[in-house]
């Protein structure tokens, strides 16, 4: 038995050392949200975060995750109140929504450290999800969405600092 | 796809169980006519009149229920058909829950005499038979009420989800049970589309929020009590066949059930996916490669050379288009090469099956209902009513899911192991066991008199027939009505005109890939159209503008896109491609803006303009155009299947390329208001947006591309 921590939680798991983390999550946890596309890291779809950082979980194996903390698309919030999930449902990004789970894991790790991303940095964070319904223009623009999002959700406590100062 | 009702007469006759009537629910509230198991012929149906109301249930709680029978694959249906309902019905789309319709008669695509979801039908099909669903529904109700308060209806109104009589308000919750048990009203009025509420709106889609906390249960997501996972092994060529396996080693692993012999390949069943797959390499299995051991592309492009040596099936012949190029003042000849394409679903094939004696259950992202349903009951040797389909969302269809051949074994192995079984293909099975898009050779040939009028135009297409494989009742003694679309309607002002197609099978299975043949004979019609442009030394919007006089359709939507792309006015350094299209009822144009610098391509901005007709939802349509355009693109610049002994090289998304959100150009959508009947909208933009992109790399290098995809021509860098 393993004991991993996912979306705040330790579960445990029966699942062998080397089986990856998005068949742990899928068959083992029953956390399907988190999507099967290429198995090599090419597609983005099984994108979680694994103490913060976007990893591609169909190569991680279950060894090597020890006790980081393990953050899924079921995780990032109990009711779709992330910024992120709320731009991408003001704007409509998904169609057939295969992908979602994944570019949604790798916009928010993007947010978290570089709350104001250029249409550069969006490219980068990005680059690694494939979109096969090409939700991208709608994906761009829901990217800078969730950045003002966020930043009006922060104004009321920088209010304070910006008299101080 | 294009509808052809005659596609019924190629489906197995099957049995049906109609419930015609509308029948109380056991809780209390209103089931209209929901119609059980089975299929059958469109003619069966009884015409119009006898259309039995299938698709909504009002609880007694109010809840409100949309069975859509089309197959969500991100097109929107989920949306666009319920919100037909809920315009008659008279309550906000938002306000209805939406499931998947199981198989029945009610549930056929009239334009193609299946439940199917392809050709860009749905809405088309859906138009008039969902408002008139909703408006019986909406009748029965008020109906009720004015029983009710002892009123005549026309002292009624409905709002919101309520029948009003001044200042009283009765749910159609409350009045569902007693709507229940009045007829159902033949004839009913349908709304004048200017009153229309939602239809036509941009409105949000009605999946969104699934789709955005990962609840969305897809094919792949389907969890059964009791259920075990299996990975399949097929046979690496194509048309190849399993001779022997060892399956001793893979039989010790942990987890492991069963490891069998399937019509399909080498199955593992397993507690676990991971197990599964993990055994299945521990297999000894030893293939028959069969017959296309030798089978490469060269091999198949010099089969098609050869064949487009004898003519073909007529299609279309206006005057005489080989004498007028023999008298022609000038002749243009070319000749076009188009590969093979996987549809590559972001969701790999899989297929969750539960066997019992008495029926199965067969839970699958299938684009065709029908045809699962007859391949499983055929199978297990069932009547199709024992066979349940239930549809769940599908992470991309694009024509793949047309296909049933990712069911069988599932269906085997879970009748072997007495146990519902979930079998996932992986990327490399999908991309390597797929139906491919045709290949195609077309020679072209242009005539110009001694004026410089284009006099004669000639299209001479080689290719497989998909249809002869899938419905081969409908190509019987004719053309694969799916292999000549966008040739067959050439839309300019041409007085001698000939268009024929000459079958030529290659010895893998074709599948219909979104847009089908319009994707290979567009691509073809509007490259040479611009060859032709500049022979004539004519701009190439002003030349095709010149032949459209009797379209307006076709010269709306060329006028349109030439306007928003600034036609002619490219920043310095850019180059601009134009091409047309009409397809599944759809008038569309693009223009692509691009430059090429030290050799490689950038694509910069894609313009496209739209007269579809009515819009259901113009949301929807915006998210069409540019996915149907992204679509077009990917293939166009890397889209290539390589064949090598029969085996397919590409295997993942390494090799086989699709375009990701750094190389995605911005795109410009015009849609075009129109009162004309509504037209499909998820395959068009596919088609049209390749041609424009190489007649715009034409414009920026002088060099035409005549075959694709454009990374394999040596013309430019991609």
């Amino acid at each position: 038995m393993t004991t991993i921590d996912v979306n705040g939680k330790p579960l445990e798991t029966d699942a062998a050392p080397d089986t990856p983390l998005l068949w742990v999550l899928r068959d083992h946890l029953g956390l399907t949200g988190t999507k099967f596309g290429c198995g090599q890291a090419l597609c983005g779809a099984c994108t979680v975060h694994v103490d913060g950082q976007p990893v591609r979980s169909c190569v991680v194996p279950l060894s090597s995750v020890g006790s980081a903390a393990v953050t899924t698309i079921e995780g990032l919030s109990p009711d779709r109140s992330h910024a992120v999930q709320q731009a991408w449902m003001e704007l409509d990004v998904p169609q057939c929504g295969y992908c979602q789970s994944g570019q949604i894991m790798s916009a928010s790790a993007l947010l978290a450290k570089n709350p104001q991303p250029t249409d550069a940095d969006i490219d980068d964070a990005l680059a690694g999800n494939i979109c096969r319904c090409g939700t991208y223009s709608r994906i761009r623009k829901a990217v800078h969405r969730a950045a003002d999002l966020l930043r009006a959700k922060a104004a009321p406590a920088a209010a304070p600092a910006t008299k101080e100062g | 796809m294009d509808p052809r009702p005659d596609i019924a007469d190629a489906l197995p006759a099957t049995t049906r169980r109609d419930f015609l009537k509308a029948s109380a629910l056991a809780g209390g509230g209103l089931v209209l006519g929901i119609t059980l198991g089975g299929c059958a012929k469109p003619a069966a149906l009884g015409g119009a009149g006898g259309q039995p109301v299938a698709w909504l249930r009002i609880g007694g709680d109010d809840r409100i229920t949309v069975l859509v029978d089309r197959s969500e694959m991100g097109q929107g249906v989920y949306t666009a058909l319920t919100q037909l309902i809920a315009e008659e019905l008279g309550i906000a789309p938002s306000r209805i829950q939406v499931e998947s319709a199981p198989v029945g008669a009610a549930y056929l695509n009239a334009l193609l005499g299946a439940q199917i979801t392809g050709g860009s039908t749905s809405v088309r099909d859906a138009w008039e038979k969902l408002r008139k669903a909703g408006a019986q529904a909406r009748t029965m109700l008020v109906q009720a009420a004015a029983a009710h308060w002892g009123v005549k209806e026309a002292a009624l109104k409905v709002e919101d989800g309520a029948v009003l009589h001044g200042s009283e308000r009765l749910t159609y919750g409350q009045l569902a049970e007693a709507a229940a048990k009045l007829p159902v009203p033949d004839k009913v009025a349908l709304k004048d589309p200017k009153d229309f509420t939602t239809v036509g709106k941009p409105q949000p889609r009605l999946d969104t929020a699934s789709k955005v906390d990962g609840s969305a249960v897809y094919g792949i997501d389907v969890k059964l009590p009791g259920m075990l996972h299996a990975a399949l092994a097929q046979p690496p060529a194509l048309g190849g066949k399993l001779v022997s396996f060892d399956a001793k080693a893979a039989e010790a692993m942990p987890g492991v059930r069963k490891v069998l012999a399937t019509a399909s390949g080498v199955v593992v069943v397993a507690d676990h996916w991971w197990q599964a797959k993990k055994a299945l390499a521990a297999v000894a299995i030893r293939w028959d490669a069969g017959p296309n051991a030798a089978l490469d592309n060269a091999a198949i492009r010099a089969k098609l050379r050869a064949a487009a040596a004898r003519p073909g099936k007529p299609v279309r012949s206006d005057g005489d288009a080989a004498a007028a190029l023999k008298g022609a003042a000038k002749v243009v000849r070319a000749t076009y090469e188009l590969p093979l394409l996987a549809h590559a679903t972001l969701e790999p094939q899989n297929c969750t099956a539960d066997v019992r004696a008495d029926g199965a259950d067969i839970h699958v992202n299938t684009q065709t209902q029908t045809i699962a349903q007859g391949a499983v009951a055929t199978l297990l040797g069932f009547k199709p009513e024992q066979v349940r389909i239930h549809t769940t969302l599908l992470g991309g269809g694009f024509g793949r899911r047309l296909e049933v051949d990712y069911i069988p074994a599932a269906v085997e192995a879970s009748k072997a192991v007495g146990k519902p079984v979930k079998l996932i293909w992986s990327r490399e099975d999908d991309t390597t066991h797929d139906t491919y898009r045709p290949p195609a050779h077309d020679e072209v040939a242009g005539g110009f008199d001694a004026g410089g009028k284009l006099v004669a135009w000639q299209l001479h297409l080689t290719s497989p027939s998909i249809t002869a494989r899938m419905f081969p009742a409908v190509v019987e003694n004719a053309v694969d009505p799916f292999a000549v679309e966008a040739a067959a309607n050439y839309p300019y002002d041409v007085p001698n005109v000939a268009v024929d197609y000459n079958r030529e099978e290659v010895g893998i299975d074709v599948g219909y890939w979104r847009s089908v043949s319009h994707s290979l004979n567009c691509f073809v019609a509007e490259s040479f159209m611009d060859e032709l442009a500049h022979a004539a030394g004519k701009d190439p919007y002003a030349f095709r503008a010149a032949l459209l006089d009797k379209q307006p359709r076709f010269k709306r939507v060329l006028d349109a896109a030439a306007q928003k792309a600034g036609w002619g006015k490219a920043p310095a350094g850019h180059h601009q491609g134009i091409a047309l299209m009409e397809g599944y009822g759809t008038y569309m144009a693009q223009v692509v803006e691009v430059s090429v610098t030290g050799g490689a391509l950038k694509v910069h901005r894609i313009t496209c303009a739209v007269d579809c007709g009515r819009m259901v939802n113009p949301n929807i349509v915006d998210q069409q155009v540019e996915g149907s355009i992204l679509f077009g693109l990917t293939a166009a610049l890397w889209g290539e299947i390589t064949l090598k002994g029969g085996q397919v090289q590409e295997k993942n998304f390494d090799r086989y390329r699709l375009l990701r959100l750094h190389e995605s150009p911005h795109i410009d959508v015009v849609l075009l208001d129109s009162t004309e009947a509504p037209g499909g909208m998820g395959e068009p933009g596919t088609a049209v947006v390749g041609p424009a992109l190489a007649n715009a790399i034409f414009a920026a290098t002088g060099k035409r591309l005549r075959a694709l995809p454009i990374a394999r021509q040596g013309v430019v860098k991609v």
